[in-house]
Formats: C-alpha cells, structure tokens, sequence
C-alpha cells in the first residue's frame, strides 16, 4: 500500500474495513455473537489482561463494532474511538472517565434539551455538577472554571438553535486552564466540521442521526483526538494511576495517545454495560459510506427551505446559519464552509395553534421527534418534547409557541418546499 | 514512496513502508529495560513480540540470569549470544545514547535502533544512521505491529491504513500478521 493519505470519500467507504479476514467476505460481516473463543488459557490471560489485542465478549469489543469505531475515528482525525449504545451513552461513558464526585463540567447553554436534561438531573446523583456558559462568549466558559472542573462541553453546531460555536476560541480557554475540551459533533459529522483540527479533545456523536442517516439505529460514540495530557496532574485518577481493575496498571501510560479511548471501554463501557449491537454498527457503518454525499445533499436543501421559508408570508423568523443574513453565518463560513446542516427552526405567525396546525397537515414531513433521517422531519417542541414547561422556559429553550423544528431529508427540495407550501396554506 | 524517503527518514512521520519493512526484516530483538512486572509496557511489548514470532532477549542487569515469560535475562547487549537484529530501547530519552553506543559495538551490527514511545535522542539517532543503522524513535513496536496488522483495530484505534486485500491470518483464532505465514 502506498503512503498517500486518502480523502474523507475514501475514509467514509474504507477505514477500518479490510476484506474478512477468513471468509474474504468484501463487506464487514456482522459478527451476531455474544463470545469468541480463546487459543488457549494464555491467550484468555492476554486478553483480559490487555496485553493482546482481540475479542472477549461483545460487551467490551465486537469485530463488527471494531471497523464502526476505526472508521468514525478516521473520519474525525483522532487516534481511536469507542462505539455504544446511544448518543447519551457516549455522554455518560466519557463523563464517568473524567469525572468524581463533586467535579463538575463547564457546559454551553445551548445543548440538545436531552443532554441539558442528562447533565442538570441524572449526573447529579453521581455527584457531577455543571455550570452553565453562554454558548456565544468564550469569556463566560473561563469564568466559570474552577479547580473542580473537569471538562468543557459544548456541540460544534447546536442543536436545534443552530448556534455555530467558536470552537477555536472556546479550545483557547480550554488549554489556559488545563481542562479538555469535550464537543458533540453530531449535527454537523465530519463531513462539514472536524472539531479535531479546532482544538477539540475528544469528540461526541449521536450515530443515531446523519452518521447512521437513515433513522434506523441507535448508536453513539466516542473519539478520542489523542491531545489531552491526562498525567499533567492527578485529576484524571482513570488514566494517570495505577488502576485496581487491571493490577496496578497505568492507562495513560500504557496506551498513550489512545488511552482515553481505552479506558472508556475498559473501565467505563466494561462495568456500566452500554454496548451496541453488532447489527445498529453494520447499519450505521453502510450509512456512514455515503455519508458526504447525504450531508451535503441535506445542507444544500435545507438551505433551499430555509431561503424559501425566509421569503413566505406566513412566517415570522427563520434560524439557520446558511442563511447569509443569520447571527451565526459568518462562524458558519469559518467552521463548516461546505453547509450548515439539515436542522433549523422557524416562527409560524399564529403561535401555538398555528404550529399544531402545521404539523398536523404535512404530507411528506414526518411529524417525530428525531433529526438526521433521509426522510424530512417536522416538529412543533412546544406542543411535544417541551410541553411540561411554562411559557417563559419554553422561551428560553428556544421552544416558544411559535418555534417549529425542521431536520431536512434528501427528498426532492421542490417536494418539501411544496408540502410545507400546502400545510402553511391552511393555518 | 521514492528510496529518498527510506534512507532519510523524518523522525516525526516515518512512512508505513519504512516501519513495515523494518518489521518484515528484523527477527531478533534485544529489549533493553524489560521488565518482569505484568503491568508494565515492557512486558507487555515482549509477550506481544514473542507471540508473533520474534525471538526476544531481555536485557536488565538487575535481573540477569533469570527468565521473563521463558526467555533469559541478560546484564547487557554484548552478554546475548546470538546476532542482534533490533535493539528496543525501553529507558529515558537520555540513556538512550549510551545504549545505541553500546549497540554500535555490537558484531554483527544491528540492523535497527528502536526507541520507545516517548523516547527520542536526536544524537544517538545521527550515530546510528552515520554506521548505516536505521533508526524509529517515540514509536511502540507493539502498536506499529497492531496497527500494520490491524489488529489494532480490534481495539476501535485509528491504524491509518486501508486495504482491499485480505489480512495475513497467524496460526491460532485471533492472529493477524504482517504477511502470509
Ligand atoms: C446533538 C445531540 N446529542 C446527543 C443526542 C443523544 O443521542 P441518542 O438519542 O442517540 O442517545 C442527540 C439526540 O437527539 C442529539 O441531537
């Protein structure tokens, strides 16, 4: 093979996906199967050691899993990567690499409402504390550092207000401090933003949405980008001491650049047990092969929505960083020049009835609460996913009344242009 | 990759070609600094090395004369008693020139200097290279042979290669190799 360094079309089809090793099955097959057999007793005590590399038990590593984890880890330019069960699960696993109890993470204000959820309630029972900054000023993270924190955590392209983050200035307050900075890439995938390259430590993913692409599986994962010094102080008592689970072993020092990684698997994914079935890694690794073409194909028409939807006289507002006029335009060009994504929202005039009325009459857009399907997706928060709040904390989480979410499919853009024609019509 | 490539390389990115070739032709290894502890680095790259076929020496005086997974400890390089191939270098950046003289005394001379992850001597580098020794520094064998193989990728690591040719399988269920054997 040669030394070229292949482009991200080459790495979306090939990383991690030589041809089977015994069948010479062209496709990575989809290792269905709890267990793998030892050589022998050595072999067992290598493995379950760490000293060699191979499969255990599907909880820990699966073949399958193994070519979805090395291609998203080539995709985003880290040194390796962990697959699981979900999104909120890669969450939870790097968070418990990094955190004890009474640290806390420094987070942006603007996250998906789930995450907000995760970090404001379920982290509290494990002690992890959180404070929030203000995703548009790089100044508020720093201010609210202490020496407790152990992460900053933000996504490249906030979902669904369309915040484009400054990454770079953001990953400036993170090294002044020490703390890695941790950011879910979910909405934006590789293919328009490689955090990695910004200054980002480690690197989130829903695989559920664009990864995956087709709304058919549950994935997340993990990347490490194999920058962060973990023995630069004894914060991160996972990776820089001697570790009880594995006789005295010290990660960082064994693995290096990856050992984050590791150490997600090893003690985070081992003991709480979110694993992802070797069939969702199958589905999401055939999604992850188109994914430049889905992803710039959802931008340019979401981008033709958004244009057509700025001009109709039915609504009021519409958020989207494609648009040249928009607040977050300009960090759009600078982070993510090849598209702005396939979600925005927009106000319907007529407020919460109107956005009910909407919903209910598209023919083509789905009305569910997912984002990044092929199919276009509709929906109307206040009325749903943000129905339990007041008005004022619908507002400010940017689901008031009027607020309708799109996820643009790959459809014909005249298509969706028209169905959401027909359902504003009668509103 | 052009042959300038290969007699010259970067320190900080060598080629795949050229650590491949190194590990294709090198049988023998001397590992100074291993270590009989089962959770140490050393002793993780010896049992891996050892399983995939090289012989390994392990050099630490402090334990010459005993064996570490079977293979006998010597005191130093000029102790072994067959032709070295490759010395891996397991102690700090600034042993690292006494050893690589140490090697360059050896007869035959070794093939190659290995220096370990986050061991690197640019002179012990410039010695070496001027006898005609190839040099790998702040690089793991281990991991260069997972990765090569990929097997790394068992692991979820990015080994930063592609290929649509079947991966060599070694004897055993969970073995790859860097060729058919
Ligand atoms: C930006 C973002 N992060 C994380 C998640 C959680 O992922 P999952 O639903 O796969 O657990 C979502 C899901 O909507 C998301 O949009």
């Amino acid at each position: 093979m040669s030394d070229r360094i292949p482009g991200f079309s080459t790495l979306a089809i090939h990383a991690g996906a030589q041809p089977d090793p015994s069948t010479g099955a062209r496709v990575t097959p989809i290792y269905q199967t709890t267990s793998f057999v030892f050589d022998d007793v050595d072999h067992a005590a290598s493995l379950f050691g760490l000293q060699a590399f191979g499969n255990i038990y599907t909880r820990i590593t699966n073949p399958t899993t193994a070519v979805l984890e090395e291609r998203v880890a080539a995709l985003e330019g880290g040194t390796a990567a962990l697959a699981v069960a979900s999104g909120h699960s890669a969450q939870l696993l790097a968070f418990h690499t990094m955190m004890t109890p009474g640290d806390n993470i420094v987070a942006a204000n603007k996250l998906y409402g789930g995450s907000i959820n995760q970090l404001n309630h379920s982290f509290k029972s494990f002690g992890w504390e959180v404070k929030w900054a203000d995703a548009n000023d790089p100044e508020s993270f720093a201010a609210l550092i202490d020496d407790r924190t152990r992460a900053i955590f933000i996504e490249s392209l906030a979902n669904p207000g369309g915040v484009v983050v400054d990454l770079e200035a953001i990953s400036k307050v993170a090294k002044a401090h020490n703390v890695p900075l941790v950011v879910d890439n979910t909405l934006a995938t590789p293919y328009l933003c490689r955090p990695i390259e910004h200054g980002a430590d480690i690197v989130l993913h829903s695989l559920t949405k664009f990864m995956g692409g087709h709304g058919n599986s549950m994935g997340g994962v993990i990347v490490d980008g194999g920058s962060y010094d973990w023995s630069s102080t004894d914060r991160y008592p996972m990776l820089s001491k001697p570790r009880p689970e594995y006789s005295g072993m010290v990660l960082h020092e064994t693995f290096g650049n990856f050992a984050f990684a590791i150490a997600c698997r090893v003690l985070g994914l081992r003991d709480l047990g979110p694993a992802i079935s070797p069939m969702n890694s199958f589905m999401i690794l055939t999604g992850i092969e188109t994914l430049p073409l889905r992803m710039q194909r959802h931008s340019d028409n979401a981008l033709k929505v958004a244009q057509h939807l700025a001009g109709h006289d039915k609504v009021a507002w519409v958020s989207y960083a494609g648009l040249p006029s928009d607040a977050n335009h300009e960090r759009q060009q600078k982070y993510m020049p090849k598209g702005a994504g396939a979600v925005f929202t927009f106000g319907v005039k007529g407020g919460y009835e109107a956005g009910v009325a909407l919903v209910s009459n598209c023919q083509i857009l789905s009305h569910l609460a997912n984002i990044g399907d092929t199919r276009s997706l509709i929906i109307h928060p206040a009325s749903t996913t943000h129905r339990q709040l007041t008005d004022e904390q619908k507002t400010a989480a940017g689901a008031g009344p009027d607020v309708v979410r799109l996820s643009i499919g790959l459809e014909d853009a005249e298509d969706i242009i028209a169905d959401l024609d027909q359902a504003l019509a009668s509103v | 990759m052009s042959e300038k490539a290969v007699s010259e390389p970067q320190h900080d990115t060598y080629p795949d070609s050229y650590i491949r070739a190194i590990l294709d032709d090198v049988k023998t290894i001397a590992m100074v600094g291993a270590s009989p502890n089962t959770v140490r680095p050393s002793y993780f790259v010896l049992k891996y090395m050892l399983s995939k076929g090289y012989e390994v020496f392990p050099i630490n005086p402090g334990h010459a004369g005993k064996e570490i997974l079977g293979q006998t400890v010597y005191a130093s390089l000029a102790d072994v008693p067959s032709p070295i191939d490759m010395v891996d270098i397991f102690r700090n950046s600034d042993a690292a020139l006494a050893v690589t003289q140490e090697a360059l005394q050896l007869s035959p001379l070794p093939k190659v200097i290995w220096m370990q992850l986050s061991v690197t001597n640019e002179e012990a580098a410039k010695l070496a290279e001027a006898a005609g020794v190839r040099v790998v520094m702040n690089r793991c064998p281990k991991i260069e042979y997972g990765r090569l193989s990929g097997e790394i990728g068992w692991t979820g690591v990015n080994s930063r290669t592609l290929s649509a040719k079947r991966p060599a399988l070694k004897g055993g269920f969970q073995h790859r190799g860097l060729r058919k054997d």
